[in-house]
């Protein structure tokens, strides 16, 4: 059973350097509160899968020198503009970009949740996508009809190491409500460990309760809990909170250049640590 | 009561272009921050009493869907969307769509964000409109440097679905998917024929005399601004703001 962590970092420790590391897109749920601690302990090397698209979390890591290789079918603050310094890493070359599209990352979480080695998907066939992806296979339809081509994509299982993201709830059994965020149950399913940040500890158990029960990821998938109220922000967490949108826009405007964006790591991510 | 030119915003022109186009479906989707095909998929579902239904993804309140972001793919890969809408960094003659960058992928000279789920909806949603409001020699160009997802296939390939219509702030284009080559349908009301082949890069089929973009009815306008205009403020706060002048 997952204890509910004392410290976010205690909660975090499973996450360490060179890891393959799945986060969610903006709308489903992201542990910030999280990253700027995994940025403050200076973390390095990291291999992130996002489901299927980021924002202001890949942006910031990407910055701050944590990845080595990013997995996503796409990267941008959305109405804020694009995503800067994920950008700037992409015109200097600095950034191993596998690039994808949305439903080839869900069926790769959905391989690896069901054991199976990968996944088929129509699509893809004639875009350059797929060329820059050697490990994503072209085969004939085995059940096609006889005499027929029928080429499909094969994705292959994602596995990732740690899963982690945001959350309402979590009671003390570690049962995790994530409400109608499905994506975060294939995500769990699919990896190793998972480690959620909530908002707040539920009285009671919430798989007791089948109104919770339909929305909850079971205790069973979950390695640690920590809690940290507002802990998706300056992002949404869905049915909850809106973007701080002063503060993206801010962030947009900073991270432009290399000078901003130290002053924005030194002004939100290390100083908030010593405030 | 005739509506002129002078009643009408670009947007409310672009909205009714676009619906137009969607006609009486099933179901819409719409991307996130697209503000105007999602007045037209609301405009649509007026005229229709409550049909096709609409799915404004990134808003909970204007989507249905309740088992994660795989759920719009999966409905798509069962024909369960009619229409959507794409766009591209680059988009070329032959309807394929740039959503990734310009120059070497690893270490490109422009860069976008990326191409989301262009390389699987645009082969299974039937009716496929692209929408780009900058119409230059910039973005449409004679043949994009990355396909993020192609305009047409081979037959072998499995694709019940693409590209209908090309819609920029100066004209509509219908795309033929046998010839695989763009027509130019009509000219918005203030552009001319002429104005659109200096500002394409690709080459298309211009019929002798080019018709001009029809306005919107009174009816229609009606509609958008007493019917869509408040729905579309609960997601869209700022552009109902600047084009409905609905308090943000």
């Amino acid at each position: 059973m997952p204890a509910i962590a004392e410290t976010l970092d205690d909660a975090l420790s499973a996450i360490t350097d060179g890891i393959t590391l799945a986060v969610p897109r903006e709308s489903a749920g992201v542990a910030m509160a999280a990253t700027r601690a995994l940025i403050r302990r200076g973390i390095r090397g990291l291999h992130l899968v996002a489901l299927p698209t980021s924002s202001l979390q890949a942006d910031l890591m990407i910055g701050a020198g944590c990845v080595a290789a990013l997995e996503t079918s796409a990267v941008s603050l959305g109405e804020f503009g694009p995503a800067p310094r994920f950008t700037a890493a992409m015109l200097a070359g600095s950034l191993c970009l596998k690039d994808a599209t949305c439903p080839a990352l869900h069926a790769g979480f959905q391989a690896a949740e069901k054991g199976v080695p990968f996944m088929p998907l129509r699509g893809l066939i004639g875009s350059d996508l797929l060329r820059h992806r050697p490990e994503w296979k072209v085969i004939d339809n085995p059940l096609g009809e006889e005499g027929t081509s029928d080429p499909i994509v094969l994705l292959p299982a994602i596995r990732p190491d740690v899963a982690l993201f945001h959350a309402p709830l979590a009671d003390r059994d570690g049962n995790v409500w994530i409400g109608r965020q499905r994506e975060l149950v294939t995500m769990a399913h699919a990896a190793n460990k998972t480690i959620v940040t909530v908002e707040a500890l539920h009285d009671g158990i919430l798989l007791d309760d089948p109104l919770f029960a339909a929305g909850t990821l079971p205790g069973f998938y979950v390695e640690a809990v920590a809690v940290v109220p507002n802990g998706a922000w300056p992002l949404p967490l869905p049915d909850r909170y809106p973007w701080d949108g002063a503060h993206l826009k801010d962030y947009a405007k900073l991270a432009a250049s290399d000078e901003g964006f130290q002053q924005y790591l030194d002004q939100y991510v290390y100083e908030r640590a010593t405030a | 009561m005739t509506t002129t030119l002078s009643d009408i915003r670009d947007e409310e022109l672009l909205a009714s272009v676009i619906a137009d186009r969607i006609g009486g479906v099933r179901h819409v989707a719409v991307g996130n921050a697209s503000p105007i095909p999602a007045t037209a998929a609301l405009l649509a579902r007026e005229r229709g009493g409550g049909r096709p239904y609409v799915s404004l993804l990134g808003s909970p309140r204007h989507t249905f869907f309740t088992d994660g972001g795989r759920e719009l793919f999966d409905c798509a890969g069962q024909g369960r969307i009619d229409a959507f809408f794409l766009s591209g960094g680059e988009i070329d003659g032959e309807a394929n769509i740039n959503l990734v960058g310009i120059g070497d992928h690893d270490q490109p000279r422009v860069r976008f964000p990326g191409s989301f789920g262009s390389a699987y909806l645009y082969y299974v949603v039937p009716n496929v409109i692209l929408f780009r409001t900058e119409h230059s020699r910039r973005t449409l160009v004679p043949k994009v440097s990355f396909i993020s997802a192609p305009g047409a296939s081979d037959d072998s390939v499995h694709r019940s679905g693409g590209p209908s219509a090309l819609i920029t702030n100066r004209c509509v284009f219908s795309f033929d998917r046998a010839q695989r080559r763009f027509r130019l349908e009509s000219v918005h009301p203030g552009h001319s024929a002429d104005e659109i082949a200096e500002h394409t890069g690709f080459e298309y089929d211009c019929p002798a005399d080019v018709p001009t973009t029809p306005l919107p009815s009174a009816e229609t306008l009606r509609l958008m601004r007493e019917c869509v205009a408040p729905e579309l403020a609960q997601v869209y706060p700022q552009f109902a703001a600047r084009i409905f002048g609905l308090k943000a």
